[in-house]
């Protein structure tokens, strides 16, 4: 996987970031279990940085908080995403960032599925199934290069 | 439901923890006394029951750089080999009582996902996400490569032997199994059928005791048994060329919710288990009345929670009946006995 030296998308549309989560008492009190919902989850994926522009998933509405479902009693959680043109050759690096932000901040009894927005990429089928390939996934991860892309993606991500 | 179906029980035997990160294969020795292990930890761990407790008697290590896929152990019970994401395969002598790595076969391009020996013990085969299967024949503690198989378009993760004969089958990324012989008049190993019926990638199969039959299961959440029909069968299926077909007789949906990872069809008792992204395991059985063109399985067991993460692998003991191992993306390795209820 390398760099483009020309960016792919050269003037990416930009959206408004979300207000800040509001904690509420109950979720505060520790004694109270609170379900994982999709607000929590687009928390934790929000603030990824896009791989060629200094822009988070956000801004660039690659992710956003309706199309995350979470089934916490059914340990499912099911992310689409939307690459920023159709031809997007970082789609497979971006899906692989997201489901690796997700390993890394939830609890291992969820199944997580990473997937294309229907209708909006090109190979959307063959992303998907590579996306869903957990082998091909935990030797992409063996990558040192993938996991430096994927960990500056990651990199200086607030909470 | 039929009224005659013998559900059975799923016991858990014993939990074996040791490895880090997740296990992705089991196998058991040919004598059923010793079970391998591997995962993303690049360690094999040998266990074998003491004073009815599993141990891990030996640790091998240092033969490969990255996850170990899948082991096998020889039909002689002396070797073992490991197909690593490190683009190799090793092969273990334990000859001497303690397993020493003394041959590492190179050559794929990427990881290899599956390794297997023949029913003689003379060849191996290999497979990889590089699409190819390679066959390697193996002569005095030297292995050759004999062939290089490219019939697949995706991705090789299943590679397994018939149980009697030098026939081979592959599952793929590509939703398809390949049968590879050997033909005499040039001997060049060449694909002979292609099973496409799979709407996803397969990722495993087993022969059953005759190699008449095949098991296969998939990303598609479904099993399916394939059935040889031999030239001059009676039914009348139609084959080319004095070749035999493989026909899909029978389909199982609706059983599993997610991607089933591994099945094995035991040798012995004829049962068939499955290992699934669901976390559970389901042994299913042959109805008494089944017909062999027109099979019927029913589900016999289905075991909830068997690990708390996806099941990568099962296998059957193969010398005594019922019992089993599975592996998983939780780290453990579990040891169960299939019980039939008397009821």
């Amino acid at each position: 996987m390398t760099m483009m030296e020309n960016l792919e998308n050269i003037n990416p549309k930009l959206y408004k970031k979300v207000e800040d989560r509001q904690i509420t008492a109950a979720e505060k009190d520790e004694d109270i279990v609170d379900a994982f919902d999709e607000r929590e989850v687009f928390d934790i994926i929000r603030n990824i940085n896009d791989p060629e522009h200094p822009l988070t998933l956000e801004e660039l509405h690659v992710v956003e908080e309706n199309l995350i479902k979470v089934n916490d009693a059914e340990n499912t959680i099911d992310v689409k995403f939307t690459p920023t043109i159709p031809h997007c050759s970082m789609a497979t690096i971006i899906g692989l960032t997201i489901r690796v932000q997700l390993l890394r901040a939830l609890p291992p009894r969820f199944k997580v599925s990473v997937q294309i927005t229907p209708g909006t990429h090109a190979s959307e089928e063959s992303l998907n199934k590579q996306l869903a390939d957990k082998e091909r996934v935990a030797a992409a991860l063996e990558n040192s290069h993938i996991v430096e892309v994927i960990n500056q993606c990651v990199s200086d991500i607030k909470y | 439901m039929k009224s005659y179906i013998t559900m059975g029980s799923l016991e858990l035997i014993q939990t074996l923890s040791g490895h880090s990160g997740r296990v992705w294969n089991v196998c058991w020795h040919p004598k059923g006394t010793y079970l391998a292990s591997c995962g993303e930890d690049a360690i094999i761990r040998i266990w074998k029951e003491t004073n009815s407790d599993w141990i891990t008697t030996m640790l091998l290590t240092q033969g490969h750089t990255r996850t170990i896929r899948e082991i096998a152990w020889s039909p002689c019970g002396n070797y073992i080999a490991s197909a690593s994401f490190d683009a190799t395969t090793s092969i273990w002598d334990g000859r001497s009582g303690v397993f020493e790595c003394n041959a590492t076969l190179e050559g794929h391009e990427y990881e290899v996902k599956s390794v297997s020996w023949s029913s003689n013990g003379q060849l191996l085969a290999t497979c990889s996400r590089d699409k190819t299967v390679w066959i390697w024949e193996a002569k005095d503690n030297e292995y050759e490569c004999a062939s290089i198989i490219n019939a697949h378009t995706h991705d090789v993760k299943k590679i397994r032997w018939h149980p009697n004969k030098d026939i081979l089958a592959s599952a793929s990324y590509d939703n398809t199994v390949k049968i590879y012989e050997e033909y005499l008049l040039d001997s060049d190993w060449t694909c002979s059928h292609t099973l496409a019926s799979h709407q996803s990638t397969v990722w495993s199969l087993s022969f059953d005791k005759t190699g008449e039959r095949i098991v296969t299961v998939s990303e598609d959440k479904t099993v399916k048994i394939w059935q040889e029909y031999k030239a001059g069968n009676t039914i009348g299926i139609s084959v080319t060329n004095n070749e035999s077909v493989w026909k899909c007789v029978c389909t199982l949906s609706g059983y599993h919710t997610r991607a089933i990872y591994d099945v094995d069809w035991c040798k012995i008792t004829g049962l068939i288990v499955t290992a699934c992204g669901d976390n559970m395991i389901r042994i299913f059985k042959e109805d008494s009345d089944s017909h062999m063109h027109e099979p019927s399985f029913s589900m016999v067991c289905s075991m909830n929670n068997a690990h708390t993460q996806d099941v990568n692998s099962v296998q059957w003991n193969p010398t005594i009946a019922g019992q089993l191992a599975s592996a998983s993306d939780d780290g453990l390795v579990k040891i169960w006995l299939y019980n039939e209820q008397n009821a």
